[in-house]
């Protein structure tokens, strides 16, 4: 189900004059309305004229999270307050939080956006969706909820708190579709299964997002429920979820282009990274009113790829995310993100995929403790065996980071399960 | 001929083994014997309890992993160079011990559970040579 053809499937020629026409307005915009803007384009020399289109991007500045930060609250709004509908801000754990604005045309095309992520997961009009994501400041609960309904499906707005009761419901109601985070989701599955009632589910398909997730888990979510998952892309700053769509082939997230401009820039040099290549993935809204960023640094890093989707989609992909630059832990000198140590420990098929990563540095020296659940069925009745899984695991990690880890066993359940994002880190060095 | 035995993996944490043990407490389980194997940083409880289908239901929503093993208990005369007489058995046939534990004792026997490399040769080996010295298998039903 494709929800907006037009925009979705036009040929690359006609999606660059149109970026190229909404860059140019975006441009001229902020210019003239954002003080930060118009201050950072005259001290690199640059006008609005001198954009006269997307092979003109490289000329403007960057934005960062600080950039708004500094500008906490409403500083890089682009229109008067009375425009601004609605704010939300980001769930940030450092500093002043990100806040954000949206006028309501800003909302409506934030809905059809989710619209058109929830049509490419085959959700319609005729589905009972349930948004799991937290309701509040946090843009996943509510910009599902307008997209869904937006879509037509009847929404159901759990937000999170209470596992037993979303799946009570899921079984009463009948519901087909759900949207929340991926770990969220492997722990309503794990629920499903203690409850008995996987029989009595309807569920057909999951929008899973707001943390990185791997190919490995998305697959093992799909075999636990018998269901289609897909991987839903956002960040508040640009928009929320809905910025970026995974499809049936699972090849890449379609970007809604339109309103999205992506680039792929080396975070060390800041210069354009090579066609194809794994870079620092980079935004510039071209369509936003109460919040329009000029060249966003979102600290993911993907590549794109830019030919036409077996989907039938024209839309740029973006490759599953390898991680944030600011998930990236570096250990001993080596760059680790946690997704890599997911990605090794459901390769294994032998430890469920919850796992804690203890950080800690021992007389100068970094070091690195996993945290990995028994789960009953690969737990042995012998030492020997449960060593020899250790071992393996440690030879896993070691395989895919690089770097040796102590493995700890540790009861089932025991790691904290998220409603949210999931925390796959305890960092305990401190820095002198 | 074989007795099912219950392994709990327990963290070294504070109360865990009294944790396991409150649960059986709670559905009315008795332990028959138990031993607790540890290494630095989690230990492995193996037990043979009054219902061990219940004990495992019960310990799993209690949240703990736990498998069931078959395991050969058997009995012999409590005297001097007993144990030895059935060690000799075994490794005659190149069986290995896994672990072993002992389940009751009296003044006049002693039962002794046992984890074999092979635990269908172990039951024969004690039911073709352990007659002339009063070494037999002890049926579950008999615990």
């Amino acid at each position: 189900m494709i929800w907006n053809e037009t925009k979705e499937c036009m040929s690359r020629d006609e999606m660059s004059a149109l970026q190229s026409a909404r860059l140019v307005k975006t441009v001229n915009r902020v210019y003239h309305n954002v003080e930060f803007y118009r201050k950072k384009m005259q001290a690199v020399g640059i006008e609005p004229g001198d954009i006269k289109g997307i092979e003109d991007i490289s000329k403007l500045p960057y934005t960062t999270k600080d950039d708004l930060r500094d500008n906490y609250p409403f500083g890089l709004f682009a229109v008067p307050q009375s425009e601004i509908v609605r704010i939300h801000a980001s769930s940030g754990t450092t500093g002043k939080a990100t806040v954000v604005g949206y006028t309501r045309k800003d909302i409506d095309i934030w809905s059809e956006c989710v619209s058109r992520a929830l049509s490419t997961a085959g959700v319609g009009k005729d589905d009972i969706i349930q948004v799991a994501y937290g309701y509040g400041l946090f843009t996943g609960g509510l910009g599902l909820h307008y997209g869904a309904e937006n879509t037509g499906a009847t929404v159901v707005p759990m937000s999170t708190g209470n596992t037993k009761k979303l799946i009570t419901m899921m079984e009463d109601f009948g519901a087909t579709a759900i949207a929340c985070t991926p770990s969220y989701l492997l722990h309503i599955a794990e629920t499903i299964k203690e409850m008995g009632v996987k029989d009595k589910i309807k569920l057909k398909a999951a929008v899973c997002g707001a943390e990185p997730w791997t190919e490995q888990m998305r697959i093992q979510i799909e075999e636990e429920l018998g269901i289609n998952a897909f991987d839903i892309y956002g960040l508040s700053e640009i928009m929320g979820p809905g910025v970026a769509m995974d499809c049936k082939f699972h090849k890449g997230l379609h970007v809604y282009e339109d309103h999205f401009l992506p680039e792929i820039i080396t975070p060390d040099t800041l210069e354009p990274a090579a066609p194809g290549e794994v870079g620092e993935l980079v935004f510039t809204t071209l369509t936003k009113e109460g919040l329009p960023l000029i060249r966003y640094r979102t600290k993911d890093l993907t590549s794109i790829d830019y030919s036409t989707c077996e989907c039938g989609r024209t839309l740029a992909r973006i490759s599953r995310f390898k991680g944030r630059s600011d998930d990236m832990l570096i250990i001993r000198g080596v760059n680790v993100f946690p997704s890599q140590i997911e990605a090794a420990l459901l390769e294994m098929g032998e430890t469920s995929p919850h796992y804690m990563m203890i950080v800690d540095r021992e007389n100068n020296l970094d070091t690195l403790e996993i945290q990995v659940e028994v789960e009953e069925r690969f737990f042995t009745d012998e030492i020997r065996q449960l060593e020899q899984l250790s071992k393996k695991i440690g030879n896993a990690i070691h395989q895919a980071l690089g770097i040796s880890a102590k493995i700890k066993l540790v009861e089932p359940k025991t790691i904290e399960r998220s409603m949210g994002k999931a925390k796959h880190v305890i960092d305990n060095r401190k820095l002198v | 001929m074989y007795v099912k035995q219950i392994s709990i993996f327990v963290e070294n944490r504070k109360g865990r083994l009294e944790d396991v043990c409150t649960c059986l407490d709670e559905n009315g389980i008795n332990i028959k014997s138990i031993i607790l194997a540890d290494t630095n940083e989690y230990g492995l409880i193996r037990m043979i309890v009054s219902d061990v289908d219940k004990a495992k239901l019960v310990l799993k929503e209690a949240g703990f992993s736990t498998i069931i093993t078959n395991v050969v208990a058997i009995k012999f005369p409590h005297t001097k160079g007993m144990l030895k007489k059935l060690l000799e058995i075994f490794s005659e046939e190149e069986l290995n011990i896994e672990y072993m534990y002992g389940l009751s004792t009296t003044t006049e026997e002693a039962i002794i559970v046992f984890k074999t490399s092979d635990n269908e040769k172990a039951v024969n080996l004690i039911e073709n040579k352990g007659g002339e010295y009063g070494i037999a298998i002890i049926e579950e039903s008999n615990i």
